[in-house]
């Protein structure tokens, strides 16, 4: 316990930014697996973009499976944020209606890392809190 | 013609008499905590008598879907007939350490953890299940968490018809007002499942609901 607590104070936060092309062409099982290898290797990743709303459980199905079976591993901490769709002008929700068919929502930051280095998100419509374990 | 008028009046009158009312299958959806299996009894109770589930202040108490068929439920001059479905609270994270804060030993708290995990894969396999679902909000908690979210996206996705229930009401660190704010499209009704206030509004929301499903 005490080792991991010093493996992880000397190796400090790893933040990985995925652009949305890197992702984009990927299926959704590729996308889960891709996001979950950088999860496992103890990185906070910073997606462009927002996965789809199945990806989304699916990756939540996926962790789970993996906190199952994989020793020490607790989940992960999720957040999204995104413009107000209330704010958009109707051109513009046209415009992210398509493009979210089409490719998914870009217009949108994901966040995503392991329990054991994120303790919360906080969120609320203006802001992101991102509290980390000591 | 009047044989025929006869046999038609007859075989009407036995398909009306006959005709199985459908059965509406309801998920409660939500998570950890937020009194889903609260709600799901205080239905079942006021409905058949009997209650559907245990419940805790322990998180994941609900740790396999648990249903009760035909669940008959009248309101003013309508009924109609559910399959009520309680579905263990969904989470993105599950940590044994958290569940001997309740005074679980650690074997035990090693058993709900691995069970609690088991239980979220099969309340996200039961969303190809149900027709209609009412996701449970905690009011006293941030409406934002992505849990929420992710739940009402995904059936949005699906084209499954959503009602937004905050429970919890009657405790002073409710605050409705905000989760009504947080799902601005939706119909947000504030009950407690526990004193079982406003559930007058909430059956009234539910046969609307139900409508969305034909």
């Amino acid at each position: 316990m005490s080792k991991n607590k010093a493996r992880k104070i000397e190796g400090g936060l790893t933040l990985q930014f995925i652009p949305f092309g890197e992702i984009e062409k990927l299926d959704s099982t590729s996308r889960i697996k891709k996001l979950l290898k950088v999860i496992m290797g103890n990185k906070v990743i910073v997606i462009q973009g927002r996965l789809r709303p199945e990806e989304e459980t699916r990756l939540i199905e996926d962790t789970m499976i993996m906190v199952g079976s994989v020793k020490g591993f607790k989940g992960i901490e999720l957040a999204v944020i995104s413009t107000n769709p209330e704010e958009r002008t109707v051109m513009d929700k046209i415009k992210y209606g398509i493009a979210n068919a089409l490719v998914g929502q870009t217009d949108a930051l994901t966040i995503i890392g392991p329990a054991a280095i994120i303790k919360d998100m906080k969120k609320d419509p203006s802001k992101l809190e991102v509290m980390m374990n000591k | 013609m009047v044989i025929r008028i006869i046999k038609n009046f007859f075989k009407r009158m036995f398909s009306e008499i006959f005709r199985k009312k459908k059965n509406i299958s309801l998920g409660f959806y939500g998570p950890p905590n937020a009194g889903k299996t609260s709600l799901a009894n205080r239905i079942c109770k006021d409905w058949t008598g009997e209650e559907l589930g245990t419940v805790s202040k322990i998180p994941h108490e609900t740790r396999k879907v648990q249903f009760k068929e035909r669940v008959e439920i009248k309101y003013k001059e309508n009924s109609l007939i559910f399959k009520v479905v309680d579905t263990p609270g969904i989470a993105t994270k599950i940590d044994y350490e958290d569940f001997m804060k309740f005074k679980l030993k650690k074997k035990q708290a090693q058993i709900r953890a691995k069970e609690a995990t088991q239980g979220i894969i099969e309340s996200i396999k039961w969303l190809d299940d149900v027709d209609a679902v009412v996701v449970v909000i905690d009011s006293t908690e941030n409406p934002y968490s992505q849990v929420n979210i992710t739940i009402i996206g995904n059936l949005v996705a699906r084209k499954i018809p959503v009602l937004i229930v905050a429970n919890k009401i009657d405790s002073k660190k409710s605050d409705i007002k905000k989760c009504e704010a947080a799902f601005p499209e939706y119909d947000v009704i504030g009950i407690s499942a526990k004193y079982g206030t406003n559930m007058e509004e909430f059956y009234e929301s539910l046969f609307k609901l139900a409508k969305k499903t034909t």
